[in-house]
């Protein structure tokens, strides 16, 4: 990446192959949200509609995105991390 | 910890830490087991640069001064080898087993893998709550969220999760949550408070019985003038619009069964964060499990029935905080006292001392709470003029006119028959958020909160998790 290195409360995620620098309190759905500037970002299998960040603190499950791989996390609970890779869209779990 | 537990403390929130705290003092095998990576529980909740030494109260906490002394004796109690914390850890499930030890199956948060199992002489549950949902037309639009989330967006991030916030739903949440919304630099369109609050005198007799809830409220209200924010009583949402998120949203009258009246509605524009709350929901999937014995409070919660030490019904199981009624952050605490007293005492066997300042903060914040709870009740009316198509379900995504037709045409007259005909509950919420709307078609109140609240395990686990656990026990 050639991209300049990220100030020092700062790391560098990717969203959907795009690179982002987020200050490190950032959770994912809320890096997704203030730097991302993405309101939903999981497709539901039924409606095709998007969803994002609902009950914030881990129980609806809404906001999920595969996070270096993993898919189905709750981003809501995930802190970000420097080089994490995060993908949005369909998530099958 | 390889050897037997004398006390897991479950739940690191205002009455979680009280308990470890207390049961350190009379034990020196206690685990304090939380999934927060973080002390604080939901209430005081934060980011790792406030628990630096010297840091300032973040300034939409409340009771920071407790905290900080909760978190120091803690730390003591860890430095002297008697207390150990478990972070980032969820209870994915508890039981009793034949020899009268508890069982706890606890998995690694967020993700749920690695399951491993801990014994216990005794447990004090304090789970804490959630936010209480209804659905309203557009309540899956990107934007809207739980009047909770908003607040424990601000808390971490410092920031508010968009620009101009609508609150709505009932109960004094709403206004702690706006105050964040406002200290936090956003703008808050508006509060609907669904009831009307005759018969609530904020600064009345109840309120007299806990100045601190009195000084709270006037700092709130002090808050929303300077704002200028509207505080409408017998308003509720009724429909959100927008397209790819929220864009503005329509508000009618309540009637008493806060119920939206047809023809009185008025649309907010420009709107692009709507937090909703209808009180709290203790999460009661553990104390089910266990088998403890259960009750309805006054605000339609399922909670545990406890004696005046905090024990349930099964031997060596405590219980403090939501889980016994919705009661608030300094009642939790003085619960949490007695509970973590009480099981330390169990287990060595010595009668728990008793302290006259936490029995009696206790009974004057449930006196306050069952107030409160009156005042704002979760309107029995929401369905009344809802739209057909509104989902309800929000994992499975099953819609009011989906749930009507499987109980009319099909006679699924409770929640576990809904669930089995349309799915409604069977997501990766586990029913959670649904659980209060879904309740309502039941026809016993107390057999469908059970019903929505039974699960048997407390966060969904993989199959191979299941398998290397299974394997670990060979």
């Amino acid at each position: 990446m050639t991209s300049s290195p990220a100030p020092d409360d700062h790391v560098r995620i990717t969203v959907d192959d795009v690179p982002l620098s987020v200050p490190v309190r950032r959770t994912v759905a809320a890096a997704l949200m203030l730097e991302g500037r993405q309101a939903g970002w999981r497709v539901t299998r039924r409606a095709g509609a998007e969803r994002g960040l609902f009950c914030g603190i881990g129980v609806c499950y809404d906001c999920l995105a595969t996070v270096d791989g993993r898919p189905g996390l709750r981003t809501c609970l995930v802190q970000v991390a420097d080089g994490m890779d995060v993908r949005t869209g369909t998530v099958d779990v | 910890m390889s050897e037997i537990a004398a006390v897991v403390v479950i739940g690191a929130g205002p009455a979680g830490l009280a308990a470890a705290a207390e049961a350190a003092r009379g034990s020196d095998r206690v685990l304090l087991v939380d999934a927060g990576p973080r002390l604080g529980g939901q209430f005081w909740r934060h980011g790792a640069k406030d628990d630096l030494p010297q840091a300032p109260a973040p300034r939409w906490h409340h009771g920071w001064d407790t905290y900080l002394e909760l978190r120091t004796d803690l730390e003591r109690a860890e430095a002297a080898g008697r207390l150990e914390h478990l972070a980032s850890t969820h209870v994915a499930a508890l039981d009793v087993r034949e020899d009268g030890l508890l069982a706890l199956h606890l998995a690694l948060s967020p993700t749920g893998e690695q399951l491993t199992t801990l014994l216990a002489e005794t447990v004090v549950l304090c789970p804490g709550a959630y936010d209480r949902q209804l659905p309203v037309a557009g309540w899956t639009l990107p934007g809207v969220m739980a009047a909770g989330g908003v607040q424990a967006f601000v808390k971490v991030q410092e920031q508010v999760p968009g620009r101009r916030v609508l609150l709505a739903g009932t109960g004094p949440f709403l206004l702690a949550a706006a105050a964040s919304v406002l200290q936090a630099g956003g703008e808050v369109a508006a509060i609907c408070e669904s009831g009307d609050l005759t018969g609530w005198v904020p600064r009345g007799a109840s309120a007299a019985l806990v100045p601190g809830k009195g000084r709270e409220g006037a700092q709130y209200a002090a808050l929303l003038v300077r704002h200028r924010v509207p505080y409408l009583r017998r308003r509720v949402v009724s429909r959100i619009h927008g397209t790819d998120r929220v864009e503005s949203v329509e508000i009618s009258r309540a009637d008493d069964r806060g119920a939206q009246v047809p023809g009185t509605a008025q649309v907010l524009e420009d709107i692009d964060v709507v937090g909703l709350g209808w009180g709290f929901v203790p999460q009661a999937e553990l104390l089910l499990q266990a088998g403890a014995a259960s009750r309805l409070d006054v605000d339609g919660s399922l909670v545990g029935v406890v004696d005046g030490e905090q024990a349930s019904s099964v031997p060596g199981l405590f219980l403090a905080g939501e889980i016994t009624g919705v009661t608030g952050a300094s009642g939790a605490v003085a619960e949490g006292r007695i509970a973590g007293r009480a099981a330390a005492g169990r287990v060595s066997g010595r009668a728990a001392e008793s302290s006259r300042k936490d029995a009696s903060a206790r009974s004057r914040h449930r006196l306050f709470a069952s107030a409160m709870h009156r005042a704002h009740p979760a309107p029995a009316g929401w369905a009344d003029s809802l739209d057909e198509g509104t989902v309800v379900c929000r994992c499975e995504e099953v819609t009011l006119a989906e749930i009507t037709a499987a109980r009319d045409e099909l006679g699924a007259r409770d929640p576990r028959s809904l669930k089995g005909v349309t799915r409604a509950g069977m997501g990766m919420c586990q029913g959670r958020i649904c659980a209060a709307a879904m309740t309502c078609f039941g026809t016993d109140p107390l057999e469908a909160a059970r019903t929505t609240a039974k699960r048997p395990f407390a966060l969904p686990l993989t199959l191979g998790t299941l398998a290397s656990a299974e394997e670990g026990t060979e």
